[in-house]
């Protein structure tokens, strides 16, 4: 077996570039601080791709399975003897395959922000926080502990917080950034207590020592955490949902999406790149990193099956409605990602049974190339005409070309096109939901055709309908800000480059042999394209983008008249069916007045009024006391004789 | 290694600052007294790790034993172990920046720096005892110069605040004396390694324990005996809630420690109040920092949320989640010491603490405003930071408690993290981030010393949180030690 240990230096790059960034980047290396950022990253994305290089086909299969392997191993935390945090790589397919999508997306991202950025005032800050973020985010996929997963887990969100809230004198960005924190703060802690609940019984919080036990039928271990129950589940279950809730948290799964659209609040390239691309699918790797204990729990594939198709159709039907383009790919994203989830929830693990699992990946594997495309392609958009509203966008093919056919591109890999690289992923994931589910089919097909509809609705209205409008738009906002440079419409080649190679990549990713890598058990598993399935699939989505095209293309007011045909539904979507206000209600009615008041008041007045009122009566008493020392000696004189008087009494007639 | 300097370094300090002239003179005095509190702890532990190699695996180290009062049993018998070593680190650190966010502090300066000065050898000597008299004494030295601090320099309804802390730290004490002398007059010694190795008989325990727990509980802010925390910390001047947080509530949380381990029995079968009540005060004190808006009292509150870890440690008794209670002792000291530097910073340009009148304040205090959200991102448990280990810790030992009710109360402190977050966030978007306003558009940020304070704290809290293995091997083998008699206690059961 081959040395890996110079994978630690993936993350100790971008790590190292945060720390001198964060600490002289903005005294001393203000200008170059891009540089020194992207630099550092490219190494990483070198390294990274050496490493998939060796893994892959160097190093290769073993019996025909690629075999997982412990980098490195540190004891950085022990609980106990047999509990600690230890910090260490796991390399196995997955790790690899996500090491290679972290990278360089974040090196397109990295590139695309030097010209996105150039000239704001905190240029290093920027770009120190998106060096923290590669770093956690690398470190989260090559975690081999669980606690270690959880440690980077809330470190890429902490540096989630600290991007949505670069523009941190803006109080929407602020909110969004709380709320984004707070949400996935609290499935956290579901993640917390799975962690807690799975080390308990599998006594240990090693990822392959944990897998070993909790499938193995025979264990002790196995034994302990299925017969022990709760509420009528066993804690297998309760420990593999609880960890899902807090994947469902950061991969914007219903009901703890409502974080992502205001997450757009941050700089776009950080949106193409943590809320579209990495950070939250973390969640699906979660999922699929635990995939085989969780393949021994019927109970949470099934939640993560069904919270998962749900959010796909949930999110799509409000995609239709959006007119803030961020807001629309958002929705778009956390769509695609419930896709990823039930394509996990429907796996089985091993063989043939496992297509979910692999497609699942896949889809992982091309989406993050075509949605960070559809956002840096929207970044240079919104660059351009200084709006996120489609109602502001229109007839902009002629002035931005390349941004135009990239833009193009994704839409058709998206929809699921041939040969577009989500065709093959989004077939393999109806493939297995048509072997495994009817209804998650049904909805999966359903969502698909939604997927192709706003998708080219969105395309259509920035690129097509009314004609040449932006120009007067682009005057009144280019007063407005006033260090952007305007001299190419299109941005830099710094933000060409990137649109040009992810746009290459959307085309290409698709022929990538991936069954051949990445699988449950980690042998290949023989994938056919079945073209007769295929039918149903994109003739559904070609009728929906020509649904799109007749609405979007050209200017006009039938889509006006299905809004008023459609209604209460299409307010219902368009107000994202007020899950949000759900939220506001619980949290400023309920858990504020109702929980945080009373016992603030309680404080105040019970618990310490008790205190001040044992101050008191001690005052109290002393104060009613303290005149029987006068120092008058004729009271003194009295009380004696009183004294005397009554002892007498009681002598003489009470005591006998 | 003679343990005593730790206590004649403080004084010889002290009694230099009392001859010396103008603030000039006494706050470099004061300093060169810390840097050398500090310098001497950090030998300490050099040479205890040196010890501890080397194969020596006495529970106390660099013992020695005077007869104090020989007729009553008393003795001058001081030691240290691992847990006593971090918290004697943690003090020469809060020490030493304490006095530097002091440097401007020109009213009645010499009896400031003295008392700042006196409260720290009190400190010392009450972690080296290992004579509960002895302890006992250092315990009260500790606590007069609280009342003078801030009844003299602090702000608000300082005198209200200053009686309130002293009257009910006295209680405390007064209970804690109760429950020594109980152990007394069944012992016949105060000592306490012999009393840990001959035992109390149970009935003894069960009687005396809740005074002596109890008593230590109002210093470390148990839940309901907390309510001096919020208005004495946010009365308090700067270097002071720096020392009451950082130092005070821990000789709380220590002594707490110690007292479960002499009375093992009586503090297994009190283990379920003592967790309830650390529950409470974790989920309550979140909540009720909620709902703060002035600086000082949302790290306050907080402060009592998060001593409730410690409790929470210490009643669940095992060796994990007591080495969690020791390790959220040094971790709370240092990040609280942090905040309130940072909120004294704050307070000192602005003339407010009230969250609401703050804002944007990253525009001109870059350095202040960083460091008020690396104690924030402290304080609510981010990885990297000592607050993490610290808590995880505790909630791994907490969990190893197979008992249904004890799961709920795991789970319950846990969702703190959520309140935390919400807190922290709301204070640190509202102070931090947003718009600024015109008024506060042109201060200034941190000088020389205050960035030499705030790094000091920060690169202790880094040193936990990085590498957390450091601290584990200094506190582990004395938190083993000390837990067999509980471990035993419970297994006998």
């Amino acid at each position: 077996m081959s040395n890996y240990l110079y994978l630690l230096w993936i993350p100790l790059l971008p790590l190292v570039s945060f720390v001198v960034l964060g600490l002289f980047g903005r005294k001393y290396l203000s200008r170059i601080s891009g540089i020194v950022g992207t630099a550092s990253l490219l190494a990483s994305t070198v390294l990274s791709f050496i490493a998939a290089n060796q893994y892959f086909f160097i190093d290769g299969k073993v019996n025909g399975v690629y075999q997982k392997i412990i980098a490195f191993k540190y004891t950085w935390l022990e609980f106990s003897p047999n509990m600690s945090i230890d910090l260490g790589f796991l390399i196995d397919p997955i790790s690899v395959m996500m090491l290679v999508v972290v990278s360089s997306v974040s090196l397109m991202v990295h590139v695309f922000s030097l010209g996105y950025m150039k000239g704001e005032e905190r240029f290093a800050t920027y770009y120190a926080f998106l060096s923290l973020f590669t770093f956690s985010m690398l470190g989260l996929v090559l975690s081999a502990n669980i606690f270690q997963v959880y440690m980077f887990w809330e470190l890429v969100g902490v540096s989630s917080f600290l991007l949505i809230s670069y523009y941190f004198n803006r109080p929407s960005a602020v909110a969004a950034a709380k709320k984004a924190f707070i949400v996935t703060r609290f499935a956290d802690l579901g993640f917390l207590i799975g962690i807690l609940i799975l080390g308990y019984y599998g006594g240990t919080l090693d990822i392959g020592l944990l897998i070993e036990r909790l499938t193995t039928i025979q264990s002790t271990q196995f034994i302990s955490i299925t017969s022990a129950s709760f509420l009528g589940a066993s804690m297998l279950t309760w420990g593999l949902t609880s960890v899902f809730i807090g994947g469902a948290g950061k991969s914007a799964m219903f009901p703890l999406h409502i974080w992502l659209p205001d997450a757009m609040e941050g700089p776009t390239p950080v949106s193409a790149l943590i809320h579209a691309a990495t950070m939250v699918v973390a969640g699906v790797y979660l999922v699929a990193r635990l995939f085989p204990i969780f393949s021994m729990d019927e109970t949470a594939l099934t939640i993560v099956t069904y919270i998962g198709a749900f959010s796909a159709v949930f999110a799509a039907i409000i995609a239709c409605t959006q007119t803030d383009i961020k807001r629309v790919l958002a929705y778009s994203t956390m769509s695609q990602i419930g896709y990823m989830m039930f394509a996990l929830g429907i796996s089985k693990n091993g063989g043939e049974n496992g297509l979910g699992y692999m497609a699942s990946m896949f889809h992982l594997f091309t989406h993050a190339f075509f949605k960070s495309l559809l956002f840096l392609g929207a970044g240079s958009v919104i660059h351009m005409v200084h709006s996120n509203d489609m109602k502001d966008m229109g007839g902009l093919r002629k002035g931005m070309p390349i941004t135009h056919i990239a833009f193009l591109i994704a839409c058709l890999a998206i929809a699921g096109i041939p040969p577009f690289a989500g065709f093959f992923s989004k077939e393999e994931i109806l493939m297995a939901a048509f072997h495994a589910n009817k209804i998650i089919y049904g909805i999966a097909l359903f969502t698909a055709a939604l997927t192709a509809f706003y998708m080219f609705r969105l395309y259509f209205s920035i690129f097509w309908n009314k004609e040449a409008s932006i120009h007067s738009n682009h005057q009144a906002h280019a007063n407005k800000i006033e260090h952007e440079d305007h001299s190419d419409s299109e941005g830099p080649w710094t933000m060409k480059l990137p649109l040009l190679i992810l746009a290459a990549c959307a085309v290409g990713v698709g022929f990538v042999p991936f069954s051949n890598f990445v699988t449950s058990n980690g042998a290949p598993l023989e994938t056919h394209t079945n073209l007769l399935f295929s039918i149903a699939p994109v003739a559904l989505t070609i009728i929906a983008i020509s649904i799109a095209a007749s609405l979007y293309k050209k200017q006009n007011t039938k889509s006006d008249k299905i809004v008023t045909a459609v209604g209460g539904l299409y307010t219902a979507a368009y107000k994202k069916f007020y899950i949000d206000e759900v939220y506001l209600f619980v949290t400023k009615k309920i858990i504020f007045p109702f929980v945080g008041q009373p016992i603030a008041w309680a404080d105040k007045h019970l618990i310490d009024g008790f205190m001040l009122l044992l101050a008191k009566i001690t005052s109290y008493i002393s104060a009613s006391i303290k005149g029987l020392q006068s120092g008058k000696v004729q009271n003194y004189a009295l009380y004696f004789f009183g004294g005397v008087l009554a002892l007498s009494i009681l002598f003489i007639y009470i005591w006998k | 290694m003679n343990l005593s300097l730790l206590i004649l370094v403080p004084l010889v300090t002290a009694l230099a600052i009392l001859f010396a002239k103008g603030l000039k003179q006494i706050r470099v005095i004061g300093l060169i007294g810390a840097v050398a509190q500090l310098s001497l702890a950090t030998w300490i532990l050099k040479l205890y790790m040196v010890e501890r190699a080397a194969g020596n695996s006495a529970t106390h180290l660099f013992e020695s034993n005077y007869s104090w009062f020989t007729t009553l049993h008393i003795n001058y018998h001081i030691g240290i172990d691992g847990i006593s070593l971090a918290m004697i680190l943690l003090t020469s650190v809060i020490v030493v920046a304490g006095i530097l966010v002091s440097w401007t502090m020109d009213k009645l300066s010499k009896e400031y720096f003295f008392l700042l000065v006196l409260l720290s050898m009190g400190a010392y000597g009450f972690f080296i005892s290992l004579d509960l008299f002895t302890l006992f004494f250092f315990l009260e030295v500790a606590v007069i110069p609280k009342f003078l601090l801030i009844g003299i320099w602090g702000t608000g309804n300082k005198t209200n605040s200053a009686m309130k802390l002293a009257l009910m730290l006295m209680a405390g004490s007064a209970l804690v004396f109760v429950g020594l002398m109980g152990i007394y007059y069944n012992t016949n010694t105060f000592d306490i390694v012999e009393i840990t190795q001959m035992g109390i008989s149970v009935g003894v325990q069960k009687f005396f324990f809740p005074f002596a727990f109890l008593g230590f509980g109002i210093f470390a802010a148990l839940f309901p005996f907390h309510t001096w925390v919020p208005d004495g910390h946010a009365s308090a001047p700067t270097a002071a809630s720096m020392f009451l947080a950082g130092i005070s509530m821990k000789l709380g949380g220590y002594g707490c420690l110690r007292i479960a381990a002499l009375m093992p029995e009586a503090a297994n079968s009190y283990s379920w109040i003592i967790i309830t009540l650390a529950t409470i005060a974790i989920i309550y004190g979140a909540f009720a920092t909620m709902m703060q808006t002035d600086l000082k009292y949302i790290n306050a509150y907080s402060s009592i949320s998060h001593c409730g870890f410690v409790i929470l440690g210490i009643g669940m008794m095992n060796k994990t989640s007591v080495n969690g209670a020791v390790i959220q002792m040094v971790s709370h000291g240092l990040m609280t010491a942090l905040f309130f530097a940072a909120i004294g910073m704050i307070y000192s340009r602005t003339h407010t603490r009230l969250v609401s009148q703050l804002g944007g304040l990253l525009k001109v205090m870059p350095f202040i405003s960083t460091v008020f959200v690396i104690a924030g991102l402290c304080s609510l448990g981010l990885p990297g930071f000592s607050g993490f280990v610290a808590e995880m810790t505790v909630f791994m030992g907490s969990w190893q408690n197979p008992s249904g009710d004890y799961r709920f109360a795991t789970i319950l402190s846990g969702a703190s993290i959520v309140v935390t977050a919400v807190y922290i966030l709301r204070a640190t978007g509202k102070t931090i981030m947003g718009p600024i306003s015109d008024e506060h558009a042109l201060l200034a940020d941190a000088t020389w010393n205050e960035k030499l304070a705030a790094g000091l704290l920060i690169i202790g809290i880094l040193i936990i949180g990085l590498a957390p293995f450091l601290i584990n091997q200094l506190i582990m083998p004395s938190t083993n030690i000390l837990m067999s008699p509980i471990t035993k206690a419970i297994t006998l059961k």
